[in-house]
Protein backbone atom coordinates (compact mmCIF):
# COMPACT_ATOMS: atom_id res chain seq x y z
CA UNK A 1 0.00 0.00 0.00
CA UNK A 2 0.92 3.90 -0.55
CA UNK A 3 0.21 6.05 2.12
CA UNK A 4 0.82 9.63 1.34
CA UNK A 5 -0.06 11.26 4.80
CA UNK A 6 -0.74 15.18 4.75
CA UNK A 7 1.95 15.79 1.94
CA UNK A 8 2.70 19.36 0.95
CA UNK A 9 4.97 20.45 -1.54
CA UNK A 10 6.50 23.80 -2.63
CA UNK A 11 8.46 25.25 -5.35
CA UNK A 12 9.10 28.58 -3.62
CA UNK A 13 6.42 30.12 -2.04
CA UNK A 14 4.05 28.51 -4.87
CA UNK A 15 2.02 25.12 -3.13
CA UNK A 16 2.14 23.36 -5.90
CA UNK A 17 0.83 19.83 -3.49
CA UNK A 18 -1.60 20.91 -0.70
CA UNK A 19 -1.63 18.65 2.48
CA UNK A 20 -2.38 15.48 0.14
CA UNK A 21 -3.94 12.66 1.97
CA UNK A 22 -4.01 9.82 0.07
CA UNK A 23 -4.66 5.88 0.43
CA UNK A 24 -3.42 3.43 -2.42
CA UNK A 25 -4.36 -0.05 -2.08
CA UNK A 26 -1.37 -2.74 -3.33
CA UNK A 27 -2.43 -4.24 -6.98
CA UNK A 28 -3.81 -2.59 -9.76
CA UNK A 29 -3.86 0.66 -11.69
CA UNK A 30 -4.16 3.71 -10.39
CA UNK A 31 -4.29 6.84 -13.00
CA UNK A 32 -4.02 10.63 -11.71
CA UNK A 33 -5.75 12.77 -13.58
CA UNK A 34 -6.00 16.56 -13.52
CA UNK A 35 -5.89 20.14 -15.42
CA UNK A 36 -2.36 21.46 -15.88
CA UNK A 37 -0.79 22.59 -13.08
CA UNK A 38 -3.00 20.14 -10.33
CA UNK A 39 0.17 19.06 -8.85
CA UNK A 40 0.31 15.45 -10.36
CA UNK A 41 3.94 14.94 -11.18
CA UNK A 42 4.60 16.90 -8.01
CA UNK A 43 3.21 14.22 -6.11
CA UNK A 44 4.54 11.35 -8.15
CA UNK A 45 7.97 12.64 -7.31
CA UNK A 46 7.68 12.65 -3.70
CA UNK A 47 5.91 9.49 -3.63
CA UNK A 48 9.17 7.73 -5.77
CA UNK A 49 11.45 10.25 -3.21
CA UNK A 50 12.30 12.43 -6.18
CA UNK A 51 11.17 15.33 -4.34
CA UNK A 52 11.60 16.20 -1.00
CA UNK A 53 7.94 16.50 0.61
CA UNK A 54 7.73 20.32 2.05
CA UNK A 55 5.88 18.41 5.27
CA UNK A 56 4.19 14.87 5.19
CA UNK A 57 5.13 11.71 5.02
CA UNK A 58 4.80 8.78 2.41
CA UNK A 59 4.88 5.32 2.92
CA UNK A 60 5.35 2.57 0.80
CA UNK A 61 4.19 -0.94 2.63
CA UNK A 62 5.09 0.81 5.94
CA UNK A 63 8.44 2.04 5.06
CA UNK A 64 8.91 6.03 5.04
CA UNK A 65 10.42 6.85 1.53
CA UNK A 66 12.46 9.82 3.10
CA UNK A 67 14.31 7.48 5.51
CA UNK A 68 14.42 4.26 3.81
CA UNK A 69 17.42 3.70 1.82
CA UNK A 70 17.67 4.14 -1.69
CA UNK A 71 18.39 0.97 -2.87
CA UNK A 72 16.18 -0.77 -0.31
CA UNK A 73 13.34 1.05 -1.81
CA UNK A 74 14.45 1.17 -5.62
CA UNK A 75 13.97 -2.76 -5.27
CA UNK A 76 10.39 -1.95 -4.19
CA UNK A 77 9.21 0.64 -6.15
CA UNK A 78 10.90 1.90 -9.78
CA UNK A 79 9.60 5.27 -10.85
CA UNK A 80 9.60 6.83 -14.82
CA UNK A 81 9.40 10.66 -14.98
CA UNK A 82 7.89 12.60 -18.18
CA UNK A 83 11.12 14.44 -19.25
CA UNK A 84 13.75 11.64 -20.10
CA UNK A 85 16.32 13.57 -21.74
CA UNK A 86 19.90 11.98 -21.62
CA UNK A 87 22.91 13.40 -22.91
CA UNK A 88 24.64 10.20 -22.96
CA UNK A 89 24.89 8.20 -25.38
CA UNK A 90 23.75 4.59 -24.52
CA UNK A 91 22.15 2.05 -26.33
CA UNK A 92 18.90 0.41 -26.07
CA UNK A 93 19.99 -2.56 -24.21
CA UNK A 94 22.49 -0.63 -22.06
CA UNK A 95 19.77 1.62 -20.39
CA UNK A 96 17.43 -1.64 -19.68
CA UNK A 97 20.34 -3.16 -18.21
CA UNK A 98 20.58 -0.38 -15.92
CA UNK A 99 17.10 -1.35 -14.64
CA UNK A 100 18.86 -4.55 -13.23
CA UNK A 101 20.94 -2.34 -11.06
CA UNK A 102 19.25 -2.11 -7.48
CA UNK A 103 19.28 -5.70 -7.71
CA UNK A 104 22.88 -6.72 -8.99
CA UNK A 105 25.01 -3.84 -7.98
CA UNK A 106 26.23 -3.09 -11.75
CA UNK A 107 27.90 -6.34 -11.99
CA UNK A 108 25.39 -8.57 -14.31
CA UNK A 109 25.02 -11.23 -13.53
CA UNK A 110 24.03 -14.69 -16.07
CA UNK A 111 20.45 -14.37 -14.38
CA UNK A 112 20.10 -10.64 -14.82
CA UNK A 113 20.35 -11.74 -18.60
CA UNK A 114 16.65 -12.85 -19.36
CA UNK A 115 15.26 -10.56 -17.63
CA UNK A 116 16.47 -7.42 -20.34
CA UNK A 117 15.66 -9.57 -23.16
CA UNK A 118 12.49 -10.23 -21.67
CA UNK A 119 11.62 -6.54 -20.95
CA UNK A 120 13.09 -5.22 -24.63
CA UNK A 121 11.08 -7.80 -26.44
CA UNK A 122 7.97 -6.45 -24.09
CA UNK A 123 7.76 -3.44 -25.65
CA UNK A 124 9.05 -4.83 -29.13
CA UNK A 125 12.63 -3.12 -29.40
CA UNK A 126 14.46 -5.97 -30.40
CA UNK A 127 15.23 -4.48 -33.60
CA UNK A 128 16.22 -1.29 -31.88
CA UNK A 129 18.20 -3.38 -28.81
CA UNK A 130 21.93 -2.17 -30.35
CA UNK A 131 20.78 1.44 -31.25
CA UNK A 132 22.17 4.33 -29.12
CA UNK A 133 18.92 6.59 -28.08
CA UNK A 134 19.54 9.11 -29.64
CA UNK A 135 19.29 7.71 -32.82
CA UNK A 136 15.67 6.84 -32.00
CA UNK A 137 12.37 8.43 -32.70
CA UNK A 138 10.69 10.12 -29.15
CA UNK A 139 8.10 7.27 -29.10
CA UNK A 140 11.29 4.30 -29.25
CA UNK A 141 12.84 6.25 -26.78
CA UNK A 142 10.23 6.50 -24.64
CA UNK A 143 9.31 2.39 -25.09
CA UNK A 144 13.09 1.75 -24.14
CA UNK A 145 12.59 3.79 -21.03
CA UNK A 146 9.60 1.97 -20.02
CA UNK A 147 11.30 -1.25 -20.35
CA UNK A 148 14.02 -0.12 -18.06
CA UNK A 149 11.99 0.59 -15.40
CA UNK A 150 10.04 -2.97 -16.01
CA UNK A 151 13.16 -4.72 -15.79
CA UNK A 152 13.48 -3.33 -12.05
CA UNK A 153 11.03 -5.51 -11.74
CA UNK A 154 9.32 -3.76 -8.31
CA UNK A 155 6.07 -4.38 -6.67
CA UNK A 156 5.27 -0.96 -7.42
CA UNK A 157 5.25 1.02 -10.59
CA UNK A 158 5.18 4.74 -10.92
CA UNK A 159 5.16 6.26 -14.51
CA UNK A 160 4.74 9.80 -15.45
CA UNK A 161 2.69 10.08 -18.79
CA UNK A 162 4.44 7.02 -19.92
CA UNK A 163 1.98 7.36 -23.21
CA UNK A 164 4.11 10.39 -24.03
CA UNK A 165 5.45 10.51 -27.69
CA UNK A 166 3.76 7.33 -28.82
CA UNK A 167 1.30 6.83 -31.51
CA UNK A 168 -1.99 5.22 -30.72
CA UNK A 169 -0.74 1.24 -31.86
CA UNK A 170 1.92 1.88 -29.14
CA UNK A 171 -0.31 3.70 -26.44
CA UNK A 172 -2.68 0.98 -26.26
CA UNK A 173 -0.08 -1.90 -26.47
CA UNK A 174 1.89 -0.26 -22.99
CA UNK A 175 -1.69 0.16 -21.18
CA UNK A 176 -2.13 -3.65 -22.11
CA UNK A 177 1.01 -4.51 -20.76
CA UNK A 178 0.68 -2.44 -17.71
CA UNK A 179 -2.78 -4.42 -17.42
CA UNK A 180 -0.98 -7.77 -17.76
CA UNK A 181 1.62 -6.28 -15.01
CA UNK A 182 -0.91 -5.93 -13.13
CA UNK A 183 -3.47 -9.00 -13.49
CA UNK A 184 -0.68 -11.59 -13.57
CA UNK A 185 2.05 -10.12 -12.10
CA UNK A 186 0.25 -8.51 -8.95
CA UNK A 187 2.19 -5.53 -9.46
CA UNK A 188 1.11 -1.60 -8.11
CA UNK A 189 0.61 0.45 -11.38
CA UNK A 190 0.54 4.19 -10.75
CA UNK A 191 0.36 6.34 -13.59
CA UNK A 192 -0.17 10.53 -14.42
CA UNK A 193 -2.43 10.26 -17.78
CA UNK A 194 -3.27 13.39 -19.98
CA UNK A 195 -5.79 11.42 -21.87
CA UNK A 196 -9.29 10.81 -19.60
CA UNK A 197 -10.20 8.12 -21.90
CA UNK A 198 -7.34 5.91 -22.29
CA UNK A 199 -7.51 6.76 -18.14
CA UNK A 200 -10.75 5.44 -17.92
CA UNK A 201 -10.69 2.22 -19.76
CA UNK A 202 -7.66 0.87 -18.22
CA UNK A 203 -7.50 1.82 -14.40
CA UNK A 204 -9.14 0.54 -11.40
CA UNK A 205 -8.87 3.66 -9.76
CA UNK A 206 -9.26 7.15 -10.70
CA UNK A 207 -7.75 10.14 -8.87
CA UNK A 208 -8.64 13.62 -9.94
CA UNK A 209 -6.62 16.45 -8.37
CA UNK A 210 -6.59 19.68 -8.89
CA UNK A 211 -5.12 22.74 -7.73
CA UNK A 212 -2.71 20.76 -5.53
CA UNK A 213 -5.31 18.85 -3.64
CA UNK A 214 -7.11 15.52 -4.63
CA UNK A 215 -10.70 16.36 -5.30
CA UNK A 216 -12.02 12.97 -6.31
CA UNK A 217 -11.24 9.26 -6.46
CA UNK A 218 -13.01 6.14 -7.04
CA UNK A 219 -13.56 3.55 -9.66
CA UNK A 220 -13.72 5.02 -13.68
CA UNK A 221 -17.99 4.98 -13.25
CA UNK A 222 -17.71 7.21 -10.66
CA UNK A 223 -15.27 10.28 -12.42
CA UNK A 224 -16.33 9.52 -15.90
CA UNK A 225 -19.83 11.74 -15.47
CA UNK A 226 -20.39 15.20 -16.74
CA UNK A 227 -20.87 16.73 -13.56
CA UNK A 228 -17.49 15.38 -12.25
CA UNK A 229 -15.47 16.35 -15.04
CA UNK A 230 -17.07 19.78 -15.02
CA UNK A 231 -15.48 19.87 -11.49
CA UNK A 232 -12.08 18.62 -12.37
CA UNK A 233 -11.19 20.10 -15.39
CA UNK A 234 -14.28 23.28 -16.09
CA UNK A 235 -15.29 21.35 -19.46
CA UNK A 236 -18.30 20.85 -20.85
CA UNK A 237 -18.28 16.88 -21.41
CA UNK A 238 -20.65 14.29 -22.55
CA UNK A 239 -19.97 10.60 -21.83
CA UNK A 240 -21.16 7.68 -23.58
CA UNK A 241 -20.84 3.78 -22.71
CA UNK A 242 -19.18 2.22 -25.78
CA UNK A 243 -18.59 -1.28 -25.57
CA UNK A 244 -18.68 -1.67 -21.41
CA UNK A 245 -16.74 2.01 -21.30
CA UNK A 246 -17.27 4.85 -20.43
CA UNK A 247 -15.69 7.38 -22.91
CA UNK A 248 -15.96 11.25 -22.66
CA UNK A 249 -16.17 13.32 -25.67
CA UNK A 250 -15.43 16.74 -25.54
CA UNK A 251 -13.64 17.78 -28.79
CA UNK A 252 -16.25 20.60 -29.97
CA UNK B 1 38.40 -7.32 -29.08
CA UNK B 2 40.74 -6.55 -31.89
CA UNK B 3 40.12 -3.42 -32.22
CA UNK B 4 40.90 -2.35 -28.56
CA UNK B 5 44.66 -4.63 -29.13
CA UNK B 6 45.20 -2.35 -32.73
CA UNK B 7 44.45 1.09 -30.53
CA UNK B 8 46.99 -0.71 -27.69
CA UNK B 9 49.87 -1.40 -30.82
CA UNK B 10 49.33 1.87 -32.24
CA UNK B 11 49.68 3.52 -28.85
CA UNK B 12 52.55 1.21 -27.68
CA UNK B 13 54.20 2.06 -31.29
CA UNK B 14 53.86 6.06 -30.32
CA UNK B 15 55.37 5.25 -26.87
CA UNK B 16 58.33 3.51 -28.45
CA UNK B 17 58.66 6.97 -30.96
CA UNK B 18 58.59 8.88 -28.67
CA UNK B 19 61.41 6.95 -26.52
CA UNK B 20 63.88 7.45 -29.59
CA UNK B 21 63.37 11.03 -30.41
CA UNK B 22 65.22 13.87 -28.99
CA UNK B 23 68.79 16.20 -29.22
CA UNK B 24 71.09 13.18 -27.80
CA UNK B 25 71.17 10.48 -29.23
CA UNK B 26 69.23 7.13 -28.30
CA UNK B 27 68.91 4.82 -30.81
CA UNK B 28 68.71 0.96 -30.61
CA UNK B 29 72.57 0.53 -32.26
CA UNK B 30 73.74 3.22 -29.38
CA UNK B 31 72.25 1.23 -26.62
CA UNK B 32 73.57 -2.01 -27.53
CA UNK B 33 77.07 -0.89 -28.49
CA UNK B 34 77.60 2.26 -26.30
CA UNK B 35 80.02 4.67 -28.43
CA UNK B 36 82.78 5.84 -26.09
CA UNK B 37 82.07 9.07 -23.79
CA UNK B 38 78.26 8.68 -24.70
CA UNK B 39 75.81 7.19 -22.15
CA UNK B 40 72.68 6.66 -24.35
CA UNK B 41 71.45 4.23 -21.73
CA UNK B 42 71.70 6.87 -18.86
CA UNK B 43 69.55 9.65 -21.35
CA UNK B 44 66.79 6.47 -21.88
CA UNK B 45 66.52 5.87 -18.17
CA UNK B 46 66.60 9.36 -17.16
CA UNK B 47 64.72 11.32 -19.29
CA UNK B 48 63.52 9.61 -22.29
CA UNK B 49 61.41 6.81 -20.01
CA UNK B 50 60.32 9.48 -17.93
CA UNK B 51 59.32 11.43 -20.24
CA UNK B 52 57.26 8.68 -22.29
CA UNK B 53 55.76 7.63 -18.89
CA UNK B 54 54.35 11.04 -18.46
CA UNK B 55 52.80 11.59 -21.03
CA UNK B 56 51.24 8.21 -21.03
CA UNK B 57 50.01 8.77 -17.71
CA UNK B 58 49.15 12.56 -18.61
CA UNK B 59 47.05 12.10 -21.28
CA UNK B 60 45.42 8.67 -20.25
CA UNK B 61 44.41 10.52 -16.44
CA UNK B 62 42.80 13.38 -18.15
CA UNK B 63 41.22 11.80 -21.23
CA UNK B 64 39.08 9.89 -18.49
CA UNK B 65 38.63 12.95 -16.45
CA UNK B 66 37.44 14.61 -19.14
CA UNK B 67 34.92 11.77 -19.48
CA UNK B 68 33.84 12.16 -15.86
CA UNK B 69 33.22 16.00 -15.80
CA UNK B 70 31.25 15.77 -18.91
CA UNK B 71 29.03 12.74 -16.76
CA UNK B 72 28.64 14.90 -13.97
CA UNK B 73 27.56 18.19 -15.45
CA UNK B 74 25.94 16.53 -18.14
CA UNK B 75 27.02 18.63 -20.73
CA UNK B 76 29.50 17.47 -23.89
CA UNK B 77 31.75 20.34 -24.22
CA UNK B 78 33.34 20.58 -20.44
CA UNK B 79 36.54 19.22 -19.15
CA UNK B 80 38.86 20.48 -17.00
CA UNK B 81 40.25 23.20 -18.42
CA UNK B 82 36.33 24.75 -19.73
CA UNK B 83 34.78 24.58 -16.07
CA UNK B 84 37.40 26.59 -13.78
CA UNK B 85 39.48 23.43 -12.49
CA UNK B 86 42.79 23.96 -14.05
CA UNK B 87 42.74 27.34 -13.25
CA UNK B 88 41.90 26.77 -10.02
CA UNK B 89 44.30 24.33 -9.05
CA UNK B 90 46.77 26.59 -10.11
CA UNK B 91 45.67 29.25 -8.20
CA UNK B 92 46.11 26.72 -5.25
CA UNK B 93 49.72 25.86 -6.12
CA UNK B 94 50.49 29.85 -6.46
CA UNK B 95 49.17 29.76 -2.72
CA UNK B 96 51.59 26.64 -2.10
CA UNK B 97 54.23 28.56 -3.66
CA UNK B 98 53.98 31.76 -1.73
CA UNK B 99 52.40 30.40 1.64
CA UNK B 100 55.10 26.91 1.92
CA UNK B 101 57.51 27.11 -0.38
CA UNK B 102 59.05 24.28 1.40
CA UNK B 103 56.21 21.79 1.36
CA UNK B 104 57.29 18.58 -0.73
CA UNK B 105 55.20 18.48 -3.87
CA UNK B 106 52.31 15.58 -2.91
CA UNK B 107 51.41 18.69 -0.34
CA UNK B 108 51.54 21.11 -3.12
CA UNK B 109 49.44 18.59 -5.20
CA UNK B 110 46.68 18.32 -2.66
CA UNK B 111 46.52 21.67 -1.94
CA UNK B 112 45.86 22.60 -5.39
CA UNK B 113 43.51 19.82 -5.06
CA UNK B 114 41.49 21.22 -2.68
CA UNK B 115 41.13 24.30 -4.47
CA UNK B 116 40.57 22.70 -8.43
CA UNK B 117 37.85 20.80 -6.24
CA UNK B 118 36.25 24.15 -4.93
CA UNK B 119 36.45 25.83 -8.42
CA UNK B 120 34.48 23.14 -10.16
CA UNK B 121 31.98 22.65 -7.03
CA UNK B 122 31.85 25.96 -7.58
CA UNK B 123 30.97 25.99 -11.28
CA UNK B 124 28.91 22.78 -11.01
CA UNK B 125 26.87 25.32 -8.22
CA UNK B 126 26.53 28.47 -10.81
CA UNK B 127 24.86 25.86 -13.33
CA UNK B 128 22.11 24.60 -11.19
CA UNK B 129 21.30 28.50 -10.74
CA UNK B 130 21.36 29.57 -14.31
CA UNK B 131 18.22 29.30 -15.49
CA UNK B 132 18.67 28.83 -19.14
CA UNK B 133 21.12 25.64 -19.64
CA UNK B 134 21.72 25.69 -23.29
CA UNK B 135 24.50 23.18 -24.37
CA UNK B 136 27.14 25.94 -25.60
CA UNK B 137 26.01 28.70 -22.47
CA UNK B 138 27.72 25.87 -20.03
CA UNK B 139 31.19 25.40 -20.97
CA UNK B 140 31.41 29.29 -22.17
CA UNK B 141 30.67 30.15 -18.29
CA UNK B 142 33.08 27.64 -17.47
CA UNK B 143 35.28 29.54 -19.49
CA UNK B 144 34.60 33.25 -17.95
CA UNK B 145 34.53 31.88 -14.29
CA UNK B 146 38.20 29.97 -15.54
CA UNK B 147 39.20 33.36 -17.00
CA UNK B 148 38.45 35.30 -13.75
CA UNK B 149 39.74 32.47 -11.48
CA UNK B 150 43.18 33.10 -14.01
CA UNK B 151 43.06 37.13 -13.68
CA UNK B 152 43.12 36.87 -9.65
CA UNK B 153 46.21 34.01 -9.66
CA UNK B 154 47.99 36.86 -12.49
CA UNK B 155 47.47 39.29 -10.23
CA UNK B 156 48.57 37.75 -7.28
CA UNK B 157 51.48 36.20 -9.28
CA UNK B 158 52.04 39.71 -10.37
CA UNK B 159 52.69 40.78 -6.98
CA UNK B 160 54.69 38.29 -5.25
CA UNK B 161 57.24 37.93 -8.38
CA UNK B 162 56.17 34.39 -9.56
CA UNK B 163 55.05 34.97 -13.05
CA UNK B 164 57.31 33.62 -14.46
CA UNK B 165 56.64 29.70 -12.49
CA UNK B 166 52.69 30.10 -13.10
CA UNK B 167 53.15 30.32 -16.61
CA UNK B 168 55.41 27.15 -16.71
CA UNK B 169 52.17 25.40 -15.04
CA UNK B 170 49.56 26.92 -17.32
CA UNK B 171 51.11 25.82 -20.39
CA UNK B 172 51.80 21.97 -20.38
CA UNK B 173 55.35 20.68 -21.32
CA UNK B 174 56.87 17.13 -21.16
CA UNK B 175 60.50 18.62 -21.81
CA UNK B 176 61.84 19.01 -18.16
CA UNK B 177 60.32 15.42 -16.98
CA UNK B 178 63.55 13.95 -15.49
CA UNK B 179 63.25 10.75 -13.25
CA UNK B 180 61.97 11.92 -9.63
CA UNK B 181 59.81 14.91 -11.02
CA UNK B 182 56.99 13.29 -12.52
CA UNK B 183 56.04 10.27 -10.35
CA UNK B 184 53.65 12.22 -8.89
CA UNK B 185 51.51 11.54 -12.40
CA UNK B 186 51.15 7.82 -10.94
CA UNK B 187 48.47 9.24 -8.13
CA UNK B 188 46.50 10.66 -11.31
CA UNK B 189 46.70 7.10 -12.62
CA UNK B 190 45.34 5.03 -9.55
CA UNK B 191 42.68 7.63 -9.81
CA UNK B 192 41.95 7.04 -13.53
CA UNK B 193 41.57 3.49 -12.27
CA UNK B 194 39.35 4.41 -9.43
CA UNK B 195 36.82 6.09 -11.99
CA UNK B 196 36.88 2.99 -13.86
CA UNK B 197 35.79 0.90 -10.82
CA UNK B 198 32.63 3.30 -10.03
CA UNK B 199 32.30 3.67 -13.91
CA UNK B 200 28.59 2.30 -13.78
CA UNK B 201 27.65 4.95 -10.97
CA UNK B 202 29.26 7.51 -13.10
CA UNK B 203 27.39 6.52 -16.15
CA UNK B 204 24.21 6.54 -13.93
CA UNK B 205 25.17 10.08 -12.71
CA UNK B 206 25.46 11.24 -16.91
CA UNK B 207 21.53 10.07 -16.60
CA UNK B 208 20.44 12.77 -13.88
CA UNK B 209 19.23 13.21 -10.53
CA UNK B 210 15.79 11.33 -10.89
CA UNK B 211 17.10 8.38 -12.78
CA UNK B 212 20.15 7.42 -10.80
CA UNK B 213 18.21 8.45 -7.15
CA UNK B 214 14.87 5.88 -8.97
CA UNK B 215 17.76 3.17 -9.04
CA UNK B 216 18.76 3.79 -5.35
CA UNK B 217 21.88 5.25 -5.76
CA UNK B 218 23.13 8.38 -3.50
CA UNK B 219 23.85 10.96 -6.47
CA UNK B 220 25.15 13.65 -4.43
CA UNK B 221 27.82 10.69 -3.08
CA UNK B 222 28.70 9.76 -6.52
CA UNK B 223 29.18 13.80 -7.74
CA UNK B 224 31.20 14.25 -4.49
CA UNK B 225 32.98 11.01 -5.71
CA UNK B 226 33.51 11.71 -9.48
CA UNK B 227 34.29 15.65 -8.52
CA UNK B 228 37.72 14.11 -6.60
CA UNK B 229 38.61 12.44 -8.79
CA UNK B 230 38.85 14.87 -11.10
CA UNK B 231 39.94 17.54 -9.05
CA UNK B 232 42.92 15.48 -8.11
CA UNK B 233 43.55 14.41 -11.44
CA UNK B 234 43.65 18.05 -12.82
CA UNK B 235 46.04 19.12 -9.91
CA UNK B 236 48.35 16.28 -10.48
CA UNK B 237 48.64 16.76 -14.05
CA UNK B 238 49.38 20.89 -13.27
CA UNK B 239 51.98 20.52 -10.64
CA UNK B 240 54.23 17.98 -12.85
CA UNK B 241 53.63 18.96 -16.26
CA UNK B 242 51.16 22.04 -16.69
CA UNK B 243 47.72 22.11 -18.08
CA UNK B 244 46.92 20.18 -21.46
CA UNK B 245 43.90 21.94 -22.73
CA UNK B 246 41.03 20.27 -24.88
CA UNK B 247 42.16 16.67 -24.72
CA UNK B 248 39.87 16.17 -22.06
CA UNK B 249 37.30 17.18 -24.32
CA UNK B 250 38.00 15.60 -27.53
CA UNK B 251 39.45 12.38 -26.58
CA UNK B 252 35.83 11.52 -25.18
CA UNK B 253 33.89 12.78 -27.84
CA UNK B 254 35.40 10.98 -30.60
CA UNK B 255 35.41 8.10 -28.72
CA UNK B 256 31.38 8.62 -27.87
CA UNK B 257 30.80 8.87 -31.07
CA UNK B 258 31.90 4.97 -31.91
CA UNK B 259 32.03 3.36 -28.35
CA UNK B 260 28.83 5.52 -26.93
CA UNK B 261 28.78 6.27 -22.98
CA UNK B 262 28.97 3.74 -20.72
CA UNK B 263 31.61 4.44 -18.96
CA UNK B 264 32.74 0.68 -18.57
CA UNK B 265 33.16 0.61 -22.02
CA UNK B 266 34.20 3.46 -23.07
CA UNK B 267 37.29 4.40 -19.94
CA UNK B 268 39.58 1.87 -21.65
CA UNK B 269 39.24 3.43 -24.83
CA UNK B 270 39.84 6.91 -23.84
CA UNK B 271 42.48 5.78 -21.15
CA UNK B 272 44.52 4.72 -24.20
CA UNK B 273 43.17 7.15 -27.09
CA UNK B 274 44.08 10.14 -24.56
CA UNK B 275 47.61 8.71 -24.52
CA UNK B 276 48.03 8.43 -28.20
CA UNK B 277 46.16 11.42 -28.56
CA UNK B 278 49.75 13.38 -26.28
CA UNK B 279 51.92 10.82 -27.29
CA UNK B 280 51.24 11.94 -30.86
CA UNK B 281 50.99 15.79 -30.10
CA UNK B 282 54.52 15.32 -27.74
CA UNK B 283 56.46 13.70 -30.71
CA UNK B 284 55.04 16.98 -33.09
CA UNK B 285 55.90 19.52 -31.21
CA UNK B 286 59.76 17.82 -30.83
CA UNK B 287 59.62 17.09 -34.27
CA UNK B 288 58.61 20.14 -36.34
CA UNK B 289 61.21 22.43 -35.79
CA UNK B 290 63.65 20.16 -35.11
CA UNK B 291 66.01 20.31 -32.61
CA UNK B 292 63.84 23.15 -30.87
CA UNK B 293 60.61 21.75 -29.15
CA UNK B 294 57.21 23.41 -29.36
CA UNK B 295 55.61 22.76 -25.91
CA UNK B 296 52.94 20.30 -26.13
CA UNK B 297 50.20 22.41 -24.74
CA UNK B 298 50.27 24.92 -27.23
CA UNK B 299 50.24 21.70 -29.97
CA UNK B 300 47.69 19.95 -28.18
CA UNK B 301 45.84 22.89 -28.10
CA UNK B 302 46.10 24.06 -31.85
CA UNK B 303 44.91 20.24 -32.98
CA UNK B 304 41.68 20.32 -29.68
CA UNK B 305 40.62 23.16 -30.56
CA UNK B 306 40.38 22.73 -34.88
CA UNK B 307 38.61 18.93 -33.94
CA UNK B 308 36.58 21.09 -30.98
CA UNK B 309 35.28 22.98 -33.89
CA UNK B 310 34.58 20.02 -35.80
CA UNK B 311 32.90 18.46 -33.11
CA UNK B 312 30.65 21.78 -32.87
CA UNK B 313 30.02 22.32 -36.68
CA UNK B 314 29.05 18.34 -37.45
CA UNK B 315 25.85 18.50 -38.95
CA UNK B 316 24.52 16.15 -36.11
CA UNK B 317 26.19 17.15 -33.01
CA UNK B 318 23.65 16.32 -30.82
CA UNK B 319 23.09 19.51 -28.88
CA UNK B 320 22.62 17.65 -25.65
Amino acid sequence: MIEALGVTCRYGATVVVDDVTLRLPAGGITSIIGPNGAGKSSLLSVISRLLPAASGRVLVDGMDVAVTPGDVLARRLSSLRQDNHLPARLTVRDLVAFGRYPHSKGRPTAADRPHVERAISYLGLEAQADRFLDELSGGQRQRAFIAMVLCQDTDYVLLDEPLNNLDMRHAVAIMRLLRRAATELGKTIVLVLHDLNFASCHSDRIVAMREGRVVMQGPPEAIMRPEALREIFDIEASVHEIGGDRIAVFYR
Amino acid sequence: MPRFALALALTALLAVASLFVGVGEVTPRALLWPAPGQDALQLLLVSRIPRTLSIVLAGAALGVAGLVMQLLARNRFVEPSTAGTAEAASLGLLAAMVLTPEMPILGKMLLASGFALAGTALFLGLLRRIPLRSVLVVPLMGLMLGAVIDSVTTFLAYRFDMLQSVNAWTAGDFSGVLEGRYELLWVALLLTLAAYAVADRLTLAGMGEAFTTNLGVNHARILALGLGIVAMVTAAVVVTVGMIPFLGLVVPNLVSMFMGDHARRSIPWIAVAGAAFLLACDLLGRLLLYPYEIPVGTVAGVIGAALFLHLLFRRDARLA
